[in-house]
């Protein structure tokens, strides 16, 4: 076997210069290239792309958070309106029971009045009717009175006799 | 802190896994392939096709290493080369581009050598790489070569060094390797010649580009047609991987205000790297180059990080560096040297890591395949191939998956330090910040 100096034989850590030369240039063209119509575009699509979603995403925050007030502001709002509608319902319940009061004393004071004034009217009648009674017995006792004088005139027990009858008739009535 | 290091670690592990589906498929024919052809063909394969390997390129060195010489395979296998080997006798040519200084530049296809047995210009194919006759008398022109002789020699500090010749007429003439910018360090150094070509790396990697941009236009592409939409097919695979990047790696390391500025970067060197990563794991074409367990690449991905570090340094970041603010003045003469240091130590440790971590696991999985000739006995022993093959050939599944893993890892945390070193250059301290940094 042909003893061989390792490290002479390792070509690779020899540097060539065709080699560095050739790499530079196809580095530099791998740079520009891949930088120009890859790396750059690929860079900015992405950052637009990350943009859009991260936009996006803020726009649905915002339209939840919108939501959530728009809930909270129909629920006050219903609220609102459910209060509204007790508070009315009460005050219209408020309002029947007082026309209602108002109805029935109403009522009453009426016939009140009208119990009053037919008390009243039967007083007067009352008393119309006790005047006329008193008239009429005035006239009877006139009447009788007349007849008594008249009888008187022609018997004297006759005339005692009909008074006596009739005196026993007005006791009658 | 320990939470999202968590995550860190959880998402990279699902990373791995999502990807590693992809590549069984790709990766386990060639497996099977490997542990139950190399029953069979394990004498052949060693007698046969190692020594077919070598025949291209010499006579003398298949006589004299007719042993199968793991360290030579598995460091043959990870170098780079100016042909694509794809199985016994069947090379894809590629493009040759060579400059000497003293001939000027060299055109082709790699077929033109073939394999070692032509010479073009005093260029040979030594292995799979082009060498030079350096010699002025050698002839210029298509000429007929014998073998390639390999020496070991001793270097004038005392260490020992590998030296091919390649015979010609009965001459010898000393072959030189391509140069290198190591400056001798490694072994390499400044030689005759200079090897521009669309070698093996180099066509995977421009294989990976082709792949990333066809990958990520139709990526592109969809969100064009989904704007608005969720994603669809590979839009929807690619997008958590990159989302995944951007949100665990450039928007925290970076900061939310610099970010985008640099994200492309980011993105390039971790799809980049964890591509050529990938194609480096396929053991067959059009993969199994070694792209980034190759110091080369690496030390160019590492350098455009320096650049683009420093170029957007701000005010803040030259001032840490070069004056501290907040400490002893004593502490700032020593710090400051530190700082300067570390400038560079940075993307060096970036250099280093992702290229020992992909040439290690290329080395272990070489190793383990190799363990099959090991065990082969050199062709002597069928059983113990047999067993090499279950052996090795179990350990190889692991080290893939191990591999896969350490595929996007390394690809990531190239791109997570980039992006933390880039935070730093831009980053604007505050003054109450400054008094905690510092305690630090």
């Amino acid at each position: 076997m042909t003893e061989v100096l390792f490290l002479a034989d390792l070509t690779v850590i020899k540097p060539d210069p065709g080699l560095i030369f050739w790499t530079t240039i196809v580095f530099i063209l791998a740079w520009a290239l891949l930088g120009r119509f890859a790396f750059r575009p690929i860079q900015e699509a992405l950052k637009r792309r990350e943009d859009d979603i991260q936009s996006s995403l803020d726009e649905a925050k915002r339209a939840r958070e919108e939501m959530a007030n728009l809930k909270a502001e129909n629920e006050e709002l219903l609220r609102q309106a459910q209060e509204e509608r007790a508070k009315i319902l009460k005050e219209a319940k408020e309002a029947k029971e007082a026309i209602l009061s108002e109805a029935r004393e109403k009522a009453q004071a009426d016939a009140r009045n009208i119990v009053n004034n037919a008390k009243e009217d039967i007083e007067n009648q009352r008393l119309a009717a006790i005047t006329d009674l008193k008239n009429q017995v005035g006239i009877l006792a006139i009447e009788v009175a007349e007849k008594v004088l008249r009888k008187q005139l022609d018997d004297k027990s006759g005339q005692e006799q009909f008074v006596k009858e009739l005196v026993d008739d007005i006791k009658m009535n | 802190m320990k939470v999202e290091f968590k995550k860190v670690t959880l998402l990279i592990a699902l990373l791995a896994l999502g990807f590693s589906f992809g590549i069984a498929q790709h990766d386990s024919p060639a497996d099977r392939m490997e542990e139950e052809g190399h029953d069979e063909d394990a004498k052949e394969l060693t007698t046969g096709d190692h020594a077919g390997h070598d025949e291209h390129n010499t006579e003398l060195e298949h006589g004299e290493s007719e042993e199968y010489d793991p360290v030579a395979t598995v460091m043959h296998h990870i170098s780079d080369a100016n042909e694509f080997h794809v199985w016994k006798g069947v090379h894809i040519p590629l493009p040759v581009m060579l400059y000497a200084p003293e001939h000027g530049w060299t055109f082709g296809l790699s077929s033109m050598f073939h394999h070692g047995h032509t010479a073009v210009d005093g260029y040979v194919l030594n292995h799979g790489r082009i060498n030079r006759v350096q010699d002025p008398s050698f002839p210029k022109g298509e000429v007929e070569v014998g073998h390639i002789e390999h020496h070991v020699e001793a270097t004038p500090d005392g260490d020992s060094t590998d030296v091919y010749y390649v015979t010609h007429e009965g001459n010898e003439y000393k072959l030189d390797p391509p140069s290198t910018l190591d400056g001798g360090m490694m072994g390499g150094g400044i030689t005759s010649f200079y090897d521009f070509s669309i070698t093996k790396n180099v066509f995977t990697m421009i294989l990976a580009l082709i792949v990333l941009v066809l990958i990520f236009r139709a990526v592109a592409k969809g969100y064009r047609k989904n704007e608005g939409k969720a994603p669809s097919g590979i839009q929807s695979f690619f997008e958590p991987i990159f989302i995944f990047m951007r949100d665990e790696v450039t928007i925290p390391m970076i900061g939310e205000k610099h970010y985008e500025r640099f994200q492309p970067f980011i993105m390039t060197l971790f799809f980049f790297i964890f591509f050529c990563n990938l194609m480096g794991l396929i053991p067959f074409f059009p993969g199994s180059a070694n792209v980034t367990g190759n110091i080369a690449v690496t030390f160019t991905l590492a350098v455009f990080t320096f650049i683009v570090v420093n170029i957007n340094g701000k005010r803040d970041y030259w001032e840490h560096i070069f004056w501290m603010p907040g400490i002893p003045a004593w502490v700032k003469i020593i710090l400051t040297p530190v700082e300067i240091l570390g400038l560079f130590i940075k993307p060096f440790s970036l250099m280093i890591r992702l290229f020992a971590n992909i040439t290690a696991g290329h080395i272990i999985i070489l190793s383990l395949i190799g363990l099959i000739f090991v065990f082969g006995q050199n062709g002597a022993s069928p059983g113990g191939a047999s067993l090499g093959a279950v052996i090795g050939g179990a350990f190889a599944l692991f080290m893939n998956f191990i591999e896969l893993l350490v595929a996007a890892l390394q690809a990531f945390v190239f791109a997570i330090l980039s992006a933390s070193y880039i935070g730093a250059a831009v980053e604007e301290h505050h003054h109450d910040e400054e008094a905690p940094h510092v305690a630090h």
